[in-house]
Order: structure tokens, then C-alpha cells, then sequence
């Protein structure tokens, strides 16, 4: 971390927004904080505001929100602690960090929860009116920590609760709804320590409530603003440049954000009506919330009664001419491998997402992990292809979802695209893309004037260069036909059972989705092309794979990266790619899935490096696998 | 200038050119037969048409009617045919299933896609048995039904399919009988002519695995003096001439009495049967009827008026783009905060 100090700046010389400041500022570039506090107390909300506002200052950045799974836990408890941890830079940042420079904890619980992930010496702002005997028993200490911490770290013991009480006095308020306020205080605290302006704050507030509680908010907020420049407790503040980014209009985004509105885009790119079947499960609940708010777009969204609905009413509107999409996380998905047999027997085009979370069974699903790779792969009965792509960064979910409906209606199958936990809350920074730059395609629907006057038409006779069959919809005069789950004969469609026909339809179905490598861009290598080291990835883990090994390459190691967003079917170059290292890594939130096919399918010894802890890679522990495969291996 | 006049259809236009697989003499035949006779009265064009099944003997339906169809898996069918109704109002879709795939693994998607009130119908063929598995009892089977999974007498009780539909609050509730045709066919009608989910048990024989299950109702000598035919208007009077018989209520409990050729039901106090009744009350007393001591009730149970799910879905479409406007894309990418960088 490197700094600079400058000079207080007097009354005279304020700062751009003619605010006065105060005490001296240093100049950093690159801060990980953590605000962890009850579920209660707004800890994500906090978190999204401060994301925003730092999104405006023109940082890098990149956010990890990890809450827990029961909506109310005991107040005060480790079950009940939410965190949301940013990360920001005036440099090109990878993942929310390994470790944190600055946690504020609203309670002994958090306090407990985080402490082991601030760096030495970081920096810990607590409330200590919550450190109560009650609170600290409820937390599991057995005695104050708060001593014995002041030798590792620098403490700020700030008490948040009655300085937002007092902020609040005069105004019509019970204690209770001031209290919901702190966390507003502590924003403005915060704000003012890394310099962020507050005006998107404000400016959201004041259109999300009104009267006292709009007040409240926002005197705290200025009073926590305030607090910072006139304690004691602060000796600096910091600036954190700007990011050097590519020119271009940005805003924030998650994975699930850009999901819903990747769905919406594709209406839009394929120039047809889009149906969404959806059941609600975390994480994926949140895209089927944020399509729901966008009717406008003339799509429809259906809750369904189970998942097993979900998909089906999906593959019903795709029967009858309807981009079909549906959403779900593991559980979800795996009651509707079903059906998507059926898809593929019918071959039919839909979109299906798992924002995948830590199993097996419930697992824990505010957790992130990769673990579904094989069972989306292979966990149909019988052969059963399916297109798969993976999504690795936020922004990523918004263009994949485009390219899997470009795939699904081109090749007539259903597509499977995988998220995750991480992905799906997750923010940053995200270059809005021109909207006319985006890939779009025509659907042509079978018509009667295609065919002859007296032929009969053939559902499954394929397109020479794709393999798709005709999509025929219900409501084209002369196309009735019917399809369905028992095995068809080529062509005609009819049902029949003979041997030689069972094979060359099993052997047609994998041809198809085999031929869908032609559209899919070669594997890229970050790095040398060729080395002692390539570290393979998919998914959400991109960004610790691409932080872990930039670092490795700047000790002068002969590392190189790949990461892999389409995993069925593989880039056509993947084998060659594996063949140009000595060694080859692989780094997967799951016991080696990824690892295991590249094996089989490629006979290479990709070393597996596996992590199933419901929580993202931190780049050092990659960077530490990195460095002592390379000693193993020398 | 004067509009096209399409060719009137037939029986035949509907008849598949697939060989029919059921067994001989299976209750589905003439099932098949009197769909296919309705179709072309329907007055919709046969591309609008779509046949959505399951999976079991009944849900091999779809192949053998030259419309769109599509067999389905096993227990969903309501749920796809939900999607394509959605997404394709103008579709008339009708669902074929069975005891074991509507009641059993699709109960919850039967449940949910009636009290949605769809406007599409929904034929549950009720032979109590799984054909297709070759014999299980099924969960229409009466209490002590001997199968190959119940060698010592079924133990589960048994799911009306009428008193199943009410409770999910169908707006459309018929019964029929394979045999019957004519009644199926005016049944057919009715439940095309109502706008919401239909729901109608259709009796049908297994002559395989549960041979004469249905002998009392089916067979010509025996149907008057075993079924309670229903018309909308009209008092509840079953039995052939001589022995009829009328139903009225007493305590709020169904009771059967005899009638002279010559009684007027009404002043006698049978119940005259009203359809439109928006309390299910009344329906679900009728669906309790059943033998020996009552006869079955054929025809419609109820039919009432309710919103229907793709027409409010529709609805909201349009609120939604009177309020905001039809979608735009770059307006919702730049929707809230964003920053330039130069
Ligand atoms: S098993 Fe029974 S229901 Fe199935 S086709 Fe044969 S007779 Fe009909």
C-alpha cells in the first residue's frame, strides 16, 4: 500500500464540494472494508450505498455480500451476522480481497465473526454501546476482547448508538425507529474517512422515504460525516484515486441483476416474447423479483407451483413460440433434470440458470460453490446433451444470457447456464454496453410455404449445417404434428423403437450439440501461451485465479491462465492449450469436477485444486497452491 | 368482399394417421372417437388446437389426434400446458390424463393449474388402476383393491377426482362416461364453451386390469337406475319410468325418495339443480353421492365465473407499458446511478 500525506487544507481551500475539510488526507490505492453487523441492522443496504458512492468516486471495485441463510436469526448471535465486504482501488482489482483493512462491527457477534479476516493492524471500528456483558455472553466471549485486540489491531471504539440518539433528538421518532438509523451514521462515518461524497445516498433516500424517517436518515448520515472530521479518533482521512478504466459509462451491477436483465435483452435481441417459469430459491429469487418489475417488456413471468413446474410451463411456452427461461440453484435444478430430458428428446429451445450454492441437500444457501458442474452435465437419466456455459464475473451474466438463447434457438436445445452464490451478489463496476452493438438474431419459425402442397411435414428433419429440427408452433395451418418423450423417428417424428433408429437419433442429439463448437471463440491464455504453469478456471472463481496469477507472474514465475465459459462443448483449442504446459492447475470451488473431465476427455494431468467451503478462493490461498506446485514440480 | 370460408372439417380431419396401441376393448377408443366427432364443432380452427399429455395409457392420446400435441412427462401436463396457454392465449388446449398421472404424481400441478383458472380443459380418465405398469392399484383404487402391489387389498383411501377439483376451486366440474356418447359429447362442448379451466372425470374401463369397475353405470340396462343425470334447471329425478326416484335435502344430508309416474319432483321437494351456485357447498354434496345407496351424478357439477390467469397476465403486460412505456433497453441499462469515465 503505498501513500501520501498532505497538508490540512484550511477554510479557505475547500474542497470541491465546498465542504471545509479539516485534518490532513493520505492518498491510498487500494482499501478492503467489511461492515458486519445483526441481519437486522442493514448491513447490506450499508454496504450497497457505500458501494455506490464509491462506484462514483471512479474506483475499481468489487463487493461481497455474505449474509446468513435464516431471514431473522436470535439478534446478537453468530447465526444472525451479516457482512458485506468492498474492496476498491485506484487500480485494476480482481476480487473483494482476501483480507480487510477496516471492519465495523455493530455488535460482539459481528466483532467475533470477522475479526479473523482483518489484515494485522487493520483497522477495527466497533460499537461499543452494543458491548454490553449480555451482548458479549450471547456472542460467545467469555471475556471483554476488547483489551487484548488493542495489541493487534487499532481499535476505534465508537458508541454509535448513543451518538445516533443524539443526532436524532428533536425529532418525532421512537427509540426504536432512530436505532434502525445507525447504520446511516455509520455510512456518513465511513464516508468521510475515504473521502466518498454522499449525494447518491441522499439522492436515494430522499425517493425511498419521506417525513421524519427521510430526516432521520439523512441527519444521521451528515451527523456520522460530521463525527469524522471533529473526533479525535481520526487523525486522517483517505483519498483513493480514480481508477484508470476504460473510457465509457459504468454503473454497478450483480451477477443476478445482470441475469434479469440479460433475460429482458433477449426479448429485445431475438425480437421475440420472452417467458420466465421460475419457483422462488436462493439465491436465484432475486432475478425472478427484478424481471417481475419489468412487464413493460412484455414479458411473462409465471411463479410456478414447484420447480418441476417451473421448467415445465417454460418448455410449454417454448412449444408454443416463446423464449422459455427458467432459474433456479441446485436443489431447483436438479428436480427439473427431468423435464430437461424432455427438452432434449424434443429438442426444443429454452434457457435454464442454476445460481448454484453449497449442498449437498440445503446445504447452506447464502454459500457460494461449483459443485453442480457434472450433475448439469451428466445428471439426466440416459445421454443427454446439453449446451453448458458459465458465467465468470457479474457483468458476464448479462452477455451470457444473450448468447444462450443465440445457442438454444440457432441449435433447437435447451441451454444450461450456471452462476453462483458469489457471482449473483456480488457487485462491480460494469461497462454499460451499447445497446446496438449487441449480438442479435432472427428466429424463423417453420411455415406451411416452405413445403411442397402434398408433403407431410417432418418435425425432425434436420437443417443440413446446424442439425436443428423445424420449430413448428401451434397455430400454423398444415404443420399439426406431435411430439414427445418416446424415442422419435428421424424425420417423421413418429413414435418407433427400433434399434438402429434409437442409435442414430442418441448418435444425432450429441452430433448437434457437439457442432455448436463452431460458434464457440477459441480458449484464450492470459500469459505466455506456452510454459512451466497454466491455472484453468470456470466460473466465478475467474477473478482469484486472474488476481492469484497476475501476482505470480510479477515474482518472474512461469505462470499462465485460462478460464473456460463454455464447458459443453469445449472450445475446439482446449486440448491444445492443456498440451502447451508442463503442468496444469486447476482451482474449483468443488472436489475436482472440471479437473476430472479435462482428465478423461484429455488424457492430461490436470492437478486438481479443490476448496468446498461455501466461500470464495481468496487469491492468496491460489497464489500459496501456485508456489508450492511449483516447488513439487522443479 | 366477402371472407374466406375455410372447408368444413370432419371426424376424420382429426384422426392421426397413427395406429391406436390401446388394448382392445380399452374405455380410451371411444373416447378417442367422440373427441375427435366434437372437434370439428367447435368452431376453432384445427391449427389453434393442442393436445398436452402425460405420461400412462390415457396420455398416449395426443398421437392419435391430427392437432398439435404433445406427451408430456409424467403428472405435468397441466404445467405445460400452463406455458403454452400463457404464452399462446389463442390456443384452445385441452389436457388428457389419468387417475394415477393427475391424482398421484401430478396432484399438486392439478391443484394449482385449476385454482388458476386457465381457460383450458383438462380430461382425467378414471379407470382407479395403472395400465400402463401393468395393474398397480391406483389412488382412485377402492379401499381393499387387490393388485400386484397390493396382493392383500389396497390400504390407502381413496381421492375423489369431483370432490378434488371443488376443493381446488375448479369453475368447470363434469362427469361422464366413456360409453356414453352422447353425454360425453355434449360434456365436451360445455367445457370448451366455459371460459376457465374444465375440469371433467371421464369413467373409463380397463378391461385388462380392472374389468367392469364402471359395469353399473355403463351398461344400458342398469345407467338409469345407477347415474343421476344432471341439467342445469332441473330437479334431481334418475330411475326409468315406474321406479323414479328424487333427491332431496334434510338436514342438510342428501335423501332419496321414491316418485309416482305422476309426481311433480318440485312440489315433492327434490332438489332442482343449479350449476351456478357460488358456494361449493352445494357441488361438493353431490360429489359425496355415490352407491349403492345414491346414484353417481353425470354431467356438470358446476360451472361459475372467474378471472382467468393468462387474461390478467396480459393485463398487467399492458398496465405496465401504460405506466412506463414499452420497454427500453439502453433507458433500463442506464436506469439509477452511473458515471461517465472520459
Ligand atoms: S391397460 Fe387398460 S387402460 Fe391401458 S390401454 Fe389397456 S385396457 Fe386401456
Amino acid at each position: 500500500m503505498s501513500s501520501k500525506t498532505s497538508e490540512p487544507q484550511g477554510p479557505t481551500s475547500g474542497d470541491s464540494d465546498g465542504k471545509t475539510d479539516l485534518k490532513p488526507t493520505t492518498e491510498i490505492d487500494d482499501v478492503a472494508i467489511r461492515f458486519a453487523g445483526d441481519s437486522g441492522d442493514g448491513m447490506q443496504l450499508t454496504g450497497t450505498k457505500f458501494t455506490d458512492e464509491t462506484a462514483m468516486a471512479g474506483n475499481d471495485l468489487s463487493t461481497f455480500p455474505d449474509f446468513p441463510a435464516e431471514i431473522r436469526a436470535p439478534a446478537g448471535t453468530m447465526a444472525g451476522v451479516s457482512g458485506f465486504q468492498i474492496h476498491f482501488s485506484s487500480h485494476d482489482i480482481h476480487t473483494p480481497a482476501d483480507r480487510v483493512d477496516l471492519l465495523i462491527a455493530f455488535n460482539p457477534a459481528a466483532l467475533r465473526a470477522n475479526l479473523e479476516d482483518v489484515r494485522s493492524q487493520g483497522m477495527v471500528v466497533i460499537n461499543s454501546d452494543a458491548f454490553t456483558q449480555k451482548a458479549l455472553t450471547r456472542a460467545g466471549y467469555e471475556e471483554d476482547p476488547r483489551e487484548e485486540l488493542k495489541t493487534r489491531y487499532a481499535l476505534v471504539e465508537i458508541p454509535l448508538t448513543r451518538l445516533n440518539r443524539e443526532a436524532l433528538q428533536g425529532l418525532s421518532l421512537s427509540q426504536r425507529e432512530a436505532d434502525r438509523c445507525k447504520n446511516f451514521f455509520a455510512l456518513g462515518l465511513l464516508c468521510w474517512l475515504y473521502c466518498r461524497p454522499t449525494e447518491a445516498t441522499e439522492r436515494w433516500l430522499a425517493g425511498k422515504f419521506k417525513g421524519d424517517v427521510l430526516q432521520a436518515n439523512l441527519t444521521t448520515l451528515r451527523a456520522g460525516f460530521a463525527f469524522g472530521e471533529t473526533t479525535e479518533l481520526f487523525p486522517v482521512h483517505y483519498t483513493i484515486p480514480s481508477a484508470k478504466i476504460e473510457a465509457g459509462t459504468y454503473r454497478n451491477i450483480t451477477g443476478n441483476s445482470a441475469l434479469a436483465w440479460g433475460i429482458l435483452a433477449a426479448g429485445k435481441q431475438l425480437s421475440m416474447p420472452v417467458f420466465l417459469g421460475a419457483y422462488p430459491i436462493t439465491p436465484a429469487s432475486d432475478v425472478l423479483h427484478e424481471v417481475s418489475r419489468h412487464h413493460e417488456f412484455g414479458i411473462k413471468t409465471f411463479q410456478a407451483e414447484d420447480e418441476m413446474a417451473a421448467v415445465s410451463s417454460t418448455i410449454g411456452a417454448a412449444f408454443a413460440g416463446q423464449l422459455g427461461v427458467t432459474i433456479s440453484s441446485g436443489p431447483g435444478f436438479i428436480l427439473k433434470q427431468e423435464a430437461l430430458g424432455l427438452a432434449v428428446m424434443v429438442e426444443l429451445p429454452l434457457v435454464a440458470i442454476n445460481v448454484q450454492r453449497a449442498g449437498p441437500a440445503t446445504g447452506s444457501p447464502t454459500k457460494t460453490e461449483q459443485g453442480d458442474l457434472l450433475a448439469v452435465l451428466f445428471g439426466r437419466h440416459s445421454q443427454s446433451p446439453v449446451p453448458v456455459l458459465a458465467a465468470s464475473t457479474p457483468g458476464d451474466c448479462f452477455h451470457i444470457v444473450l448468447e444462450a438463447f443465440h445457442i438454444a434457438t440457432k441449435y433447437m436445445t435447451p441451454v444450461v447456464v450456471l452462476s453462483d452464490g458469489y457471482l449473483a451478489n456480488s457487485a462491480e463496476p460494469w461497462k454499460i454496453p451499447d445497446v446496438d452493438s449487441l449480438p442479435r438474431s432472427t428466429v424463423n419459425f417453420a411455415g406451411r410455404e416452405t413445403m411442397g402442397a402434398d408433403t407431410e411435414f417432418e418435425p425432425y428433419r434436420r437443417d443440413p449445417a446446424t442439425l436443428a429440427r423445424p420449430w413448428a408452433i401451434p397455430g400454423t395451418p398444415g404443420l399439426e404434428h406431435r411430439i414427445g418423450g418416446l424415442t422419435k423417428e428421424d424425420i417423421s417424428g413418429n413414435v418407433v423403437y427400433t434399434a438402429e433408429n434409437h442409435q442414430r437419433m442418441v448418435d444425432l442429439r450429441a452430433a448437434k450439440v457437439a457442432r455448436i463448437a463452431e460458434d464457440i471463440p477459441p480458449l484464450e491464455v492470459e500469459g505466455p501461451d506456452s510454459g512451466e504453469l497454466l491455472v484453468i478456471g470456470w466460473g466465478g472463481t475467474r477473478g482469484a485465479i486472474t488476481a492469484a496469477v497476475e501476482s505470480a507472474r510479477e515474482d518472474g514465475l512461469s505462470v499462465s491462465q485460462a478460464y473456460i465459459r463454455h464447458l459443453n462443448p469445449f472450445p475446439s483449442n482446449l486440448k491444445e492449450v492443456l498440451t502447451s504446459f508442463k503442468h496444469v492447475l486447476c482451482p474449483e470451488l468443488n472436489e475436482g469436477q472440471l479437473a476430472m473431465l479435462l482428465r478423461s476427455r484429455f488424457l492430461v494431468d490436470v492437478q486438481s485444486f479443490s476448496k468446498v467451503a461455501g466461500q470464495p478462493f481468496k487469491v492468496q490461498e491460489i497464489r500459496e497452491r501456485i508456489d508450492s506446485f511449483l516447488t513439487e514440480k522443479s | 368482399m366477402a371472407a374466406e370460408v375455410a372447408p368444413k372439417l370432419t371426424r376424420k380431419d382429426f384422426v392421426a394417421d397413427q395406429e391406436v396401441r390401446w388394448c382392445p376393448g380399452c374405455g380410451d377408443y371411444s373416447i378417442l372417437a367422440n373427441v375427435q366427432r366434437v372437434m370439428p364443432e367447435l368452431g376453432v380452427p384445427r391449427e389453434n388446437i393442442v393436445f398436452i399429455s402425460g405420461i400412462g395409457c390415457s396420455s398416449r392420446f395426443p398421437y392419435y389426434m391430427d392437432t398439435y400435441g404433445f406427451h408430456t412427462i409424467h403428472g405435468r401436463a397441466p404445467a405445460f400446458a400452463t406455458g403454452a396457454k400463457a404464452a399462446n392465449p389463442n390456443l384452445s388446449v385441452w389436457v388428457v390424463t389419468g387417475d394415477g398421472d393427475g391424482l398421484s404424481i401430478g396432484g399438486n400441478h392439478l391443484l394449482h393449474t385449476i385454482r388458476r383458472n386457465l381457460d383450458i380443459q383438462i380430461l382425467l380418465f378414471n379407470n382407479q388402476v395403472y395400465g400402463l405398469t401393468k395393474g398397480q392399484y391406483s389412488p382412485t383404487s377402492a379401499l381393499g383393491m387387490r393388485s400386484k402391489s397390493s396382493p392383500q387389498g389396497s390400504i390407502d383411501h381413496p381421492v375423489d377426482p369431483i370432490s378434488y377439483a371443488l376443493g381446488c376451486g375448479a369453475t368447470f366440474v363434469a362427469r361422464t362416461i366413456d360409453v356414453d356418447a352422447k353425454h360425453m359429447q355434449q360434456v365436451l362442448k360445455r367445457a370448451h364453451d366455459h371460459k376457465g379451466t374444465s375440469f371433467i372425470e371421464i369413467l373409463q374401463n380397463c378391461p385388462v386390469f380392472n374389468d367392469g369397475i364402471w359395469e353399473d353405470v355403463e351398461d344400458r340396462k342398469t345407467r338409469a337406475k345407477n347415474t343421476l343425470v344432471l341439467e342445469h334447471g332441473e330437479p334431481l329425478v334418475f330411475g326409468s319410468e315406474g321406479e323414479r326416484k328424487g333427491i332431496l335435502m334434510q338436514d342438510g344430508r342428501p335423501q332419496v325418495i321414491d316418485l309416482a309416474d305422476d309426481d311433480d319432483p318440485k312440489e315433492r321437494g327434490v332438489v332442482i339443480h343449479d350449476e351456478k351456485l357460488e358456494t361449493p357447498s352445494y357441488a361438493s354434496a353431490l360429489a359425496t353421492l355415490t352407491r349403492p345407496d345414491f346414484p353417481l351424478p353425470v354431467g356438470v357439477i358446476r360451472e361459475v365465473e372467474k378471472t382467468c390467469y393468462e387474461e390478467l397476465l396480459e393485463d398487467q403486460i399492458k398496465e405496465a407499458v401504460d405506466q412506463k412505456g414499452a420497454g427500453d433497453l439502453h433507458a433500463l441499462l442506464h436506469s439509477g446511478d452511473t458515471w461517465t469515465v472520459s
